[in-house]
């Protein structure tokens, strides 16, 4: 029997035994070797480790015993998830070489699941910015076409996938990024609830907004990988205490009756500009096949969604601004030279161990927070997003899931967006899911320009992941080009 | 917000008698020990290390030794990826200590104060700012004085940097050693109300801080261990006005009498500021016990921005009302209340207050209870008892001793030699009395034996019934020496002034 590519797929066929998890990581290690030096999806790929786990999966199954949900599929992490002695970079030379002493929580849960993990992926540089350019060791290339960028933060992960480099892969999502990537590169992407899946683990970026999740060929397999690693963990305190939602149950249960809402300030006619035409005719395409297929689709206002992008632009970078002071050169990490002092050594360490991007986000979050202008700012922001999270619940009064693009465009070409005011336009329609604290997917749909893939995003409330992915699925069944 | 009301008093006193006592104009203050004109302004923030197993926000464990970099975890060490998690044992010993301060125990959050130090993993403070667990209470010293206390609130504590150079100062340092063995231990800081006068007041409400903080299990309250660390914001001003000036803040101050030194030395300083024309700058000064002064310490260029802001990886503690009462029963009886309870008994505030700080209250109270007269009773434990020891004293006994020697069967000698015997044997007062021949002398058989003394020196009774006072140590003496020290001082004096004057 040959590999199959769904994680699905995979995890049947090696619990029962018709296909071993060596041969399904031998088959993607063989699919890395063809394909990575074009693409950079990887920081470092785990092939001995793969391998090992993978025989000792295969002694499993061949003693009767039950692997788990994710038996011998391979899972590329995304390369700010500690893993027990391999280097964790963030895509940052100042993280270079270091190894964490402990596996983070997601980690944990993927390896009791059965995953085999193959490799740590790129990212831009502490998952600031939404083309994978600023990472410290180039950026990576869109398997759909390698001149375009795969998108970011997390677009390793979905270059991964979007490759066939892993049927799964990890991202982490702050302001879109793992569903803006999962857009560009096709392939499905979501952002859990807050508080959904442990951070423990997670090098933060912006600790409010952060949140891991899966990347997958379809819905299903997302879906399979958000239970695995979804569940309350002590160690991380905004952890949520009850079991995590059962997804599976109503997966393909249809949408008839559904009440979807079309959020008219996404959709490119209001104040926020820049969506391609391809992108929200495809979205009107996608509201228009769920209503083909039983739901009931409305538009719905949220006025201040319009402001996500500035309030996202405070916090995030405030937070980051505290988060990342301990890179220092004082216990890991990179350290600079002949510091006169250790103020000096610090200083040095990180001008030389940070790069552009990360240093703007830094210095305009330490301005943000600092006396006299915190609440002009921060406070301003804070207040901002208590204005998105009520408009939405009033939204969800009427209707079970609201749709949008997940990006205004398609893939970009490399280095053609060199303003970084332009570069975080990409999140506008993705950052409102991160202020609430919401759930959302993306869901490949059709192609915009230049037959590049166009993403449509389904949000739910907080929680809600049970009818997202229902909303997901039949959106994907519905698709151009008919996946299921 | 949700707050809860604890300003109820603390049994076995009653709220009557608590008030009763705690009468502002009553108390006696600390004198000022500044020229003239001029009154201290002292606000102190103590930080305790809490006594739990654990850290504050980490799995490492909080023990004060070992060799470096040991007790850590990578929570502490704040490596990548790691997240704090809340001690609840640090909460529970929090809120016990607000509660005996008197405090209001309200929902509060954590946030973090952002600054650079090595000896800091993550360059960042997890600590509470606009929204402490503890807000405004009370501390009483042994005078009566009360402190206002403004917060009481949860931190982390940083780790040690050794600095290795010719020195030993970071300036000059060849290269610096950090030992996180610290780092992420529970503190509690509890900050006070400008409300303290004087040096010797500082220390007495340390004093009874620490002593709280020991009688709750709190903390272990040690100085030497940095288990307790004091800073003191001083400012001076025209006696009995209202104004504050601009205070500095002392740190480095590792002992009570530190404390009270660095105080005084700065409060001159200002002083001496002052008439000079001159006036103080806010800084942080350091105190130099050897040479007995405070000094600027490392020079800022601006005013340090912490940024404080909620820390996104905590959630608010919101203690329930039903947690704070559990809290609130575990809570002993307090060095106040028990000087209080003394007090109440008969005692003198003063010999209570030392009864209480040597721990033998209970055994005074006790005896008392038992019909012990309260003077002689207090005079007794503050004086002629060893810690060590007097908790084998039957209270019984001692009572008894007591009344005895107040009802004249003993003399203050014999009594306290008696009561040490009881110490050591267990045996009964009068039971040891009867073995030594204890008995009073009654009045005529002093008065035969003071004749013949008289009849050895006429001339100095001459004198003596002339007014020369300070012969009566002279008749005494003969008197003590005749009797082996066996006769009662009291009425040895009565009868000399009765036949002296007759």
């Amino acid at each position: 029997m040959s590999v199959p590519s769904t994680a699905t797929e995979i995890a049947a066929a090696v619990s029962s035994g018709s296909v071993s998890a060596s041969d399904v990581v031998e088959s993607h290690l063989a699919a890395i070797d063809a394909r990575e030096s074009e693409i950079h999806a990887f920081n470092t790929v785990t092939a001995d480790q793969a391998r090992a786990t993978a025989a000792d999966i295969d002694a499993r199954v061949a003693a009767g015993e039950s692997v788990g949900p994710l038996a011998g599929v391979p899972v590329a992490l995304k390369d700010n998830m500690c893993t027990n002695g391999i280097a964790t970079t963030c895509s940052s030379k100042i993280l270079e070489g270091w190894e964490p002493p402990y596996d983070a929580t997601v980690v944990e849960r993927l390896r009791e699941a059965g995953a085999v993990i193959v490799g740590k992926t790129n990212l831009d540089e502490f998952a600031m910015g939404s083309s994978t350019e600023n990472s410290a060791f180039g950026p990576s290339r869109n398997p759909l076409d390698t001149s375009k960028v795969p998108g970011g933060s997390s677009g390793g992960s979905a270059a991964a996938v979007a490759a066939g480099f892993a049927p799964l892969s990890i991202g982490s999502d702050t302001g879109g990024s793992i569903r803006q990537p999962a857009a560009l590169c096709g392939v499905v992407g979501m952002k859990p609830t807050y508080g959904a899946v442990s951070r423990y683990g997670l090098i933060a970026f912006a600790s409010s907004l952060d949140q891991i999740g899966p990347f997958a060929k379809n819905v299903t397999d997302a879906a399979t990988m958000f239970e695995v690693i979804a569940g309350h963990d002590p160690r991380d305190s905004t952890s949520i205490p009850e079991p995590a939602a059962d997804v599976h149950t109503k997966l393909n249960a249809g949408v008839e009756g559904l009440r979807v809402g079309v959020i008219t300030e996404l959709m490119g006619e209001g104040q926020l500009q820049g969506f391609e035409p391809e992108v929200i005719a495809q979205t009107r395409a996608a509201a228009d096949a769920l209503a083909a297929a039983g739901a009931t689709v409305g538009e719905v206002s949220v006025p201040s969604v319009i402001y996500g992008l500035s309030a996202y632009y405070q916090i995030a970078p405030a937070e980051a601004s505290s988060n990342l002071a301990r890179y220092d050169g004082v216990r890991y990490g990179h350290r600079a030279p002949g510091g006169a002092n250790t103020a000096a050594m610090m200083k040095a360490s990180r001008t030389a161990g940070f790069g552009a991007e990360v240093k703007r986000r830094i210095m305009l979050g330490t301005y943000a927070l600092s006396a006299g202008y915190y609440d002009a700012f921060y406070g301003k922001a804070q207040r901002v997003r208590t204005l998105i999270i009520d408009e939405l619940a009033a939204a969800y009064q009427n209707f079970d899931v609201l749709l949008s693009p997940t990006s205004p465009c398609v893939a970009f070409p490399i280095g053609a967006v060199s303003d970084p005011l332009t570069m975080y336009l990409n999140d506008t329609c993705t950052i409102p899911s991160n202020l609430a604290g919401h759930p959302a997917i993306s869901v490949p749909f059709g192609t915009g320009a230049g037959d590049l893939p166009v993403g449509v995003q389904i949000l739910a409330p907080l929680q809600g992941e049970a009818v997202m992915f229902q909303a997901a699925a039949a959106l994907e069944a519905a698709a151009p080009g008919g996946q299921s | 917000m949700t707050t809860t009301e604890t300003k109820t008093p603390i049994s076995p006193v009653s709220s009557t008698m608590l008030d009763a006592w705690t009468t502002e104009s009553d108390v006696e203050r600390e004198p000022s020990n500044l020229p003239d004109g001029w009154e201290m302004v002292i606000g102190l923030e103590v930080h305790a290390e809490l006594a739990t197993d654990t850290k504050m926000f980490s799995p490492a464990k909080n023990h004060f030794g070992g060799e470096p970099n040991t007790n850590v975890h990578p929570v502490c060490l704040g490596l990548p990826g790691t997240l704090p998690v809340v001690n609840e044992k640090a909460v529970e010993l929090s809120i016990k200590l607000g509660l005996a301060l008197n405090c209001t125990v309200q929902r509060c959050i954590f946030a973090r104060k952002n600054y650079f130090y090595p000896d800091m993993p993550k360059d960042y403070q997890i600590s509470q700012y606009d929204l402490p667990l503890n807000a405004e209470g009370w501390l009483e010293v042994p005078s009566g004085h009360r402190v206002r206390v403004e917060r009481a609130h949860m931190e982390e504590d940083t780790g040690k940097s050794t600095h290795v150079g010719e020195s030993g100062r970071i300036h000059d340092a060849g290269y610096s050693l950090v030992d996180y063995n610290r780092a992420g231990v529970p503190l509690l800081e509890i900050v006070s109300h400008p409300d303290i006068r004087g040096p010797e007041e500082a220390k007495a409400y340390v004093g009874e801080l620490q002593a709280i903080l020991i009688a709750t299990d709190v903390s272990d309250g040690k100085f030497e261990e940095g288990s307790l660390r004091v800073d003191a914001n001083v400012s001076v001003r025209a006696a009995g006005s209202d104004e504050l000036r601009t205070r500095c803040e002392i740190k480095n101050v590792n002992s009570l009498r530190s404390l009270g030194r660095a105080i005084q030395y700065e409060a001159q300083r200002h002083v001496d500021l002052y008439n000079a024309g001159d006036k103080p700058v806010q800084e942080t000064r350091h105190w130099d016990e050897e040479g007995g002064r405070t000094r600027p310490g490392r020079s800022k260029e601006q005013a340090e921005d912490y940024r404080y802001f909620a820390d996104p990886d905590l959630v608010p503690v919101d203690p329930s009302p039903e947690w704070i009462e559990e809290i609130r029963a575990t809570i002993p009886v307090l060095p106040r209340e028990r000087r209080i309870a003394l007090r109440d008994a008969g005692g003198e505030a003063e010999p209570a207050a030392i009864a209480v700080e040597r721990g033998l209250d209970g055994l005074a109270l006790a005896a008392i209870g038992a019909g012990a007269e309260p003077g002689r009773t207090l005079t007794h434990v503050v004086n002629n008892l060893a810690v060590d020891g007097a908790e084998s004293l039957d209270p019984a006994h001692f009572a008894e001793l007591v009344t005895m020697e107040t009802g004249g069967d003993l003399t203050a000698t014999q009594a306290k030699q008696i009561l040490g015997e009881m110490v050591e044997s267990g045996r009964s007062p009068s039971d040891l009395a009867a073995e030594h021949g204890f008995e009073a002398m009654d009045s005529s058989e002093l008065e035969t034996m003071l004749d013949q003394i008289i009849a050895e020196h006429p001339d100095e009774w001459a004198r003596f019934c002339e007014g020369e006072k300070k012969l009566q140590g002279m008749f005494t003496g003969q008197i003590m020496k005749a009797t082996k020290g066996q006769a009662d001082g009291k009425a040895i004096a009565q009868l000399l002034g009765k036949k002296s004057s007759s």
